[in-house]
């Protein structure tokens, strides 16, 4: 019954809203999925320089975020990348 | 000196068009001298929605090419004395009018006109830039639908860029059971999103189905959508109205029906 009401809580507007929100930012900031994945193999070749790091689990996103300098939240490049073994990169 | 306003919203079948019959009657009602212009060419249809397509001789396209001036193109709205329309050509396309000849059209229209109304047609192509060119303002048309605003928000980004800065939004079919139920986002919603300021909101009401049947704009009559589409042209000639309470419906039904209940 909880987990219903959890459900019903939030109706599937917010979903659209979430959504929209998030590809309005990528829409605005100009920055297609196309130039995200360049982005993405440029920032692989970079750091696999220096680490080891799991490639498949990348993942990359234009989000946004709450700005200090200005009032309100900004656009942001989010990038997730996960190390593979650490310990034997450390020579 | 009166003032261009281009009614747009990239996505196609949000209600541009009947929009553009309806604010343009109603200002109209307000006795204001009103010309509508559909700049969709190729694919006309504010004549029909007006109840004027018996009564074409010249289009658009004739003016621009000068084969008539623009006062026989015009036609005169029988039932609104301040009110006329500037047919589209439907046998030509897109690329028979440039947007310069557009804005010297719209020049020239509103030193007659207090307000001069483009109907855009959807997209964001030649057919856009001509409605845009010599537009002093616009509003900007969605439904509370993710492609809808998506696409809304595009055009704002043009309109901008094209030095259009004052839109307004207007949300069109508005279910407020489904707001209610959280299925559907509010007006609230989508001015949030869209980052503009809201000039009407437009309940879903299948009074406008059947006024676009018989060719009557129901702007002013009193169902809840024609007090809507009068409000903002109330707006735009610098009333300040309230928007609508769009729970009334429901609360005279709960009325009456209480009120059988009690007998």
């Amino acid at each position: 019954m909880g987990l219903l009401d959890y459900f019903k809580k939030k109706g599937s507007s917010s979903i659209a809203k979430d959504r929209l929100k998030l590809v309005l930012v990528s829409d605005r900031a100009g920055c297609s999925p196309e130039i995200l994945e360049q982005i993405k193999n440029d920032i692989i070749a970079v750091i696999s320089k220096y680490i080891e790091i799991d490639t498949d689990g990348l993942d990359i996103k234009i989000s946004q975020t709450d700005s200090e300098s200005h009032n309100g939240s900004v656009p942001a490049l989010f990038a997730n990348i996960p190390i593979k073994d650490m310990k034997n990169q450390v020579k | 000196m009166g003032e261009v306003i281009v009614v747009t919203s990239g996505k196609g079948g949000v209600g541009k068009t009947t929009t553009t019959a309806n604010v343009g009657t109603g200002l109209a009602m307000l006795e204001k001298k009103v010309v509508l212009i559909d700049t969709d060419i190729g694919l006309r249809n504010l004549d029909v929605v007006l109840g004027l397509e018996n009564r074409i001789v010249y289009n658009l396209v004739d003016v621009i090419e000068g084969n008539c001036r623009i006062r026989n193109a015009l036609i005169k709205d029988k039932r609104f004395p301040n009110l006329y329309l500037l047919p589209s050509a439907q046998t030509r396309d897109k690329t028979s009018v440039t947007p310069e000849q557009m804005k010297k059209l719209a020049f020239e229209l509103k030193e007659e006109f207090d307000y001069v109304i483009m109907d855009c047609p959807a997209g964001i192509e030649q057919g856009f830039l001509n409605a845009i060119a010599g537009a002093d303002r616009a509003l900007v048309v969605t439904t509370p639908e993710v492609s809808a605003v998506r696409d809304a928000d595009r055009i704002i980004g043009l309109l901008e860029a094209n030095e259009i800065h004052n839109s307004h939004l207007v949300v069109n079919r508005l279910r407020m059971d489904m707001v209610k139920r959280g299925d559907m986002m509010s007006s609230e919603d989508v001015e949030e999103i869209l980052a503009i300021d809201l000039i009407g909101i437009v309940p879903d009401d299948e009074n406008i189905v059947i006024s676009t049947n018989q060719g009557e704009p129901l702007v002013g009559s009193d169902c809840l959508a024609g007090r809507a589409y009068m409000n903002i042209c109330k707006r735009i000639v610098g009333e300040e109205v309230p928007f609508l309470d769009l729970n009334e419906k429901d609360n005279l039904f709960t009325k009456l029906f209480g009120k059988l209940k009690k007998n």
